[in-house]
């Protein structure tokens, strides 16, 4: 199932060995879009890096930029303002609702379900509109810097954000009426793709795929960062560990993320953006690692810092690729278009995978 | 939990220490299955899932870091084990404790060229199967590529200048492009 095919969302490989039209052993080639991203880490300085990140998961660039500028805010031993957490939060709460619209079209879209995609779609572009108006950019924003954010939130800002917050929860409930009770929906998700708790954890999954399975955990919860103490949300979890619990629990996720931007949209206080730094960034010797729930899974920074203005190694633990090891285990017994419906669960981005 | 790995394991045990409020514990590289297993069933601090395994590349020591995070879902702790290689030296994998070793090693190994001994699959990962040089460590230029393997496959000529193989401190005459734009 070769690099160039509509479904495997990227340039992925997957060599089938095949009984008839059951699989039996699957395995996975991926590099296709490698693109040196560690390397790079070492010969930028540390905000110089920034940008390259968004390339990583570039649907949903702003967890990346997230996750690496708390890394390093925990290197140096500094926290952004308040502000800045919560401007923060609110669009990374934005950015996984579009991460999971996006996911929700591509994976009815494979399986056969064409409207939904054209719905998402829809409320994607309103999300987009609101990160175009704020940074300039709607895929690689670069939204945040090391110590806070480097743009003020603009004029009516907060009106439109909740506006879409107040529409969404119909939305959703439209995709729902589309696939939630749908037969055939049903018929090709439920039993496909099963993986058990303990495998799941074996394997290292984490994200939705995780939490489909069973399992509560949610490193927003469980080590929370930024401003999320502050807020109610739930975590969904599913029961099964099929295809069709990872698709509830991600559509409930995304009424969750639409309740905490609800909630953090009216708290944002007054106060500085920028915590004060120097313009050259040194931080102590030593390493770090830090992680945050990516709408994909745990997305984990490794920073190994010598002192001077570059880091000395930096890591990126991209949730894909360890999600995807789990692809070998989910597909045997199943059939060539089961394959397609388990890419599309797992929730894979290749240029995490291949950075 | 670290007196119950000295206790166990007090041959290969090298230190403990906290930066950041992160624990890192250092071990020796034999029994590191071992090591590990006993990190994945010890009823103290039940390591039960492998964050992530990476290397770094200490070319003035000669030796490459294996760092392994590992993270307890029972006590929410993560654990940071590091142990030390001498370049070209084997370790052993821990394929056989997390299954999510499997393609955390592939990826040291294709970047770092660390080879793992008992791995089910070591085969370069991301770059090209018949690539030739480990690009993340520290003696591969930025710039460099596998002139020979761009020729073979693309059917152009990369345009680098510099060869796999030929490396900063080997050449007393190196100019990296910024010297050759200086003129100097």
């Amino acid at each position: 199932m070769g690099p160039q095919h509509p479904s495997t969302h990227g340039v992925l490989q997957v060599k089938l060995k095949l009984d008839g039209e059951r699989v039996i052993d699957a395995e996975c080639v991926i590099g296709y879009l490698h693109r040196g991203v560690e390397k790079l880490g070492e010969a930028q300085t540390y905000g110089q890096w920034v940008p390259t990140l968004d390339r990583m998961d570039y649907i949903a660039a702003v967890s990346n930029c997230l996750g690496y500028c708390e890394t390093i805010e925990k290197l140096l031993g500094i926290q952004a303002p308040p502000r800045a957490q919560y401007i923060r939060v609110v669009m990374t709460e934005l950015n996984r609702i579009t991460s999971h619209l996006l996911w929700l079209g591509t994976h009815a879209l494979d399986i056969g379900a064409m409207t939904v995609f054209l719905y998402a779609f829809r409320e994607r572009e309103e999300i987009l509109k609101i990160f175009e108006n704020y940074c300039g950019a709607r895929l690689t924003t670069h939204m945040f810097r090391i110590g806070g954010t480097q743009y003020e939130i603009y004029e009516g800002f907060q009106d439109q954000v909740r506006a879409f917050v107040k529409d969404f929860p119909k939305k959703v409930d439209e995709y729902e009426t589309l696939l939630t009770e749908n037969r055939i929906w049903i018929s090709r998700t439920r039993g496909v793709g099963v993986i058990s708790a303990k495998d799941a954890i074996d394997l290292g999954l984490t994200g939705p795929a995780l939490r489909g399975s069973g399992v509560e955990w949610d490193i927003r919860k469980a080590k929370p960062y930024a401003v999320y103490p502050d807020f109610e949300f739930d975590i969904p979890v599913g029961e099964t560990g099929d295809t069709y619990d990872r698709y509830m629990v991600r559509i409930q996720e995304m009424r969750q993320s639409a309740r905490i931007v609800a909630q953090a949209i009216e708290k944002i206080p007054d106060g500085p953006i920028m915590a004060k730094l120097s313009k050259i960034i040194k931080p102590p010797v030593g390493d770090i690692y830090h992680s945050i729930e990516a709408p994909k899974g745990e997305l984990g920074y490794y920073i190994v810092s010598d002192g001077s203005t570059q880091p000395y190694r930096a890591r990126v633990r991209p949730p894909s690729f360890v999600n995807l090891q789990a692809l070998k285990k989910m597909v045997a017994g199943h059939m060539v278009a089961d394959v397609v419906a388990i890419i599309g669960t797992l929730d894979i981005v290749l240029g995490e995978i291949d950075r | 939990m670290v007196d119950a790995i000295k206790e166990r394991f007090g041959a290969e045990f090298v230190k403990a220490y906290s930066f950041i409020g992160q624990n890192q514990i250092e071990v020796k590289k034999d029994r590191i299955v071992e090591i590990m297993m006993f990190l994945r069933d010890n009823t103290i601090v039940p390591c039960d899932y492998l964050v992530d395994e990476t290397a770094v590349h200490w070319p003035k020591d000669e030796q490459f870091e294996i760092v392994y995070i590992l993270y307890s879902h029972l006590k929410n702790e993560h654990v940071r084990m590091k142990t030390r290689i001498k370049e070209w030296e084997p370790i052993e994998s821990v394929v056989s404790v997390w299954t999510t070793a499997d393609w955390l090693e592939r990826e040291v190994y294709d970047m770092f060229g660390v080879q793992y001994a008992n791995h089910p699959n070591l085969k370069r990962i991301l770059l090209p199967e018949d690539w030739v040089g480990f690009p993340l460590r520290k003696d591969y230029n930025i710039r460099l590529q596998d002139v020979e393997w761009v020729r073979k496959h693309l059917g152009i000529d990369s345009g680098q200048k510099y060869y796999v193989g030929e490396a900063r401190h080997e050449d007393p005459n190196y100019l990296t492009p910024q010297d050759e734009r200086r003129g100097s």
